[in-house]
């Protein structure tokens, strides 16, 4: 794809892969993992190149935001536009980030995180 | 098979997965990537981010018109816990200008460990003063080079006024054992924290 001359400049290129867009339809948490099944994975070779090797990352390993960026080699705002159209397009898995809000929650998975740094 | 839990459609459907993060904080060459790849059950990897070479404004061309950029790279492990829980640990990135991407990084954190070169005791100062200015509980952990001069915590306490509160321990980022108990000592202090938010009282001591 030749990148288009943008008045906005240079960094206007590595977004050609989003055709130009630059806000992510949700925005994604750096940790929050996605994964994707064989079957959405086989539906994602549809959507287009890069999407395509972000649904591969993803298949059958659950990977966050910030790993698929690293593995795909894309700066973190292009992968997150990406990632985000691929979940509201039903091709990958969100899963939530750590629960923010509420004790009970918080103290649990505090709880969890403890113990399996304890086993290590 | 206990077919009260079968699912034909299992294979397609998947469990929720938690996520959690802790941030490895610090000035630049302190030991933040040697820590994470001391513990990660993956190679650190990197991810880049594009900002301006101001360091302001990330990621978005429409905001920053025509201003020089500059990629900033910040590196994470990952230890997978169970089937459905996942920690990261995020390193920032060494210069400590690109405050908005430790915006980012923290948010939603566990907690953060600032992590001291103690031959460089000064770096730490604007690390140190980020994280007394965020909610987000954090441990300082001296990072002793070989070589460096041997403090007392107590002096590196007061040389750096670290509030009482605030756990302050030594460590070797080479040692898989050492960065295990700086981490368990982030936690253990978000849930002292999370408790005292909460009016429960803190243990005396
Ligand atoms: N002796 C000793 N050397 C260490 C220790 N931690 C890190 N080093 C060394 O110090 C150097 C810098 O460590 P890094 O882990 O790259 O530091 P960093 O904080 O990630 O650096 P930047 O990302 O560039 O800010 C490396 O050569 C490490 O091998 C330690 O606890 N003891
Ligand atoms: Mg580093």
């Amino acid at each position: 794809m030749e990148p288009r001359r943008d008045p906005r400049g240079a960094l206007v290129r590595p977004y050609a892969v989003t055709r130009g867009r630059t806000e992510p339809l949700q925005n994604i948490a750096l940790e929050a993992v996605l994964s994707c099944t064989a079957t959405q994975c086989a539906e994602a070779r549809f959507a287009g190149h890069d999407k395509y090797r972000i649904a591969t990352v993803c298949e059958g390993r659950a990977q966050s935001l910030a790993e698929i960026a690293a593995y795909t080699r894309m700066p973190l705002g292009v992968t997150r536009v990406l990632v985000a159209d691929l979940v509201a397009e039903g091709l990958l898995t969100l899963h939530t980030a750590a629960p923010a809000t509420g004790f009970a929650a918080r103290m649990n998975l505090l709880g969890r995180v403890l113990s399996g740094l304890r086993e290590l | 098979m206990d077919f009260a839990n079968y699912d034909p459609a299992g294979a397609n459907r998947s469990r929720e997965i938690i996520s959690a993060k802790i941030v490895i904080a610090g000035g630049f060459g302190v030991g933040k990537t040697t820590l994470v790849g001391a513990i990660s059950e993956i190679q650190p990897l990197t991810t880049e981010a594009l900002m301006t070479a101001a360091g302001v404004g990330i990621d978005d061309p429409s905001k920053v018109p025509g201003k020089e950029t500059t990629t900033v790279a910040m590196d994470f492990g990952r230890i997978t816990m169970a089937d459905d829980l996942i920690l990261y640990l995020f390193g920032t990135p060494g210069q400590t200008r690109f405050w908005f991407m430790w915006d980012e990084i923290i948010r939603g954190a566990v907690g953060a460990a600032v992590l001291v070169d103690t031959r460089r005791i000064t770096d730490a100062f604007a690390p140190l003063d980020y994280f007394e200015n965020r909610n987000l509980p954090y441990v300082v952990a001296l990072n002793r080079f070989d070589g460096a001069p041997e403090y007392e915590p107590g002096e590196v306490r007061e040389a750096l006024a670290i509030p009482a509160d605030v756990p302050l321990v030594m460590c070797d980022a080479r040692q898989r054992d050492s960065v295990k108990q700086v981490l368990v000592t982030v936690v253990e202090h978000a849930m002292l924290r999370l408790q005292a938010e909460h009016g429960f009282a803190a243990p005396v001591g």
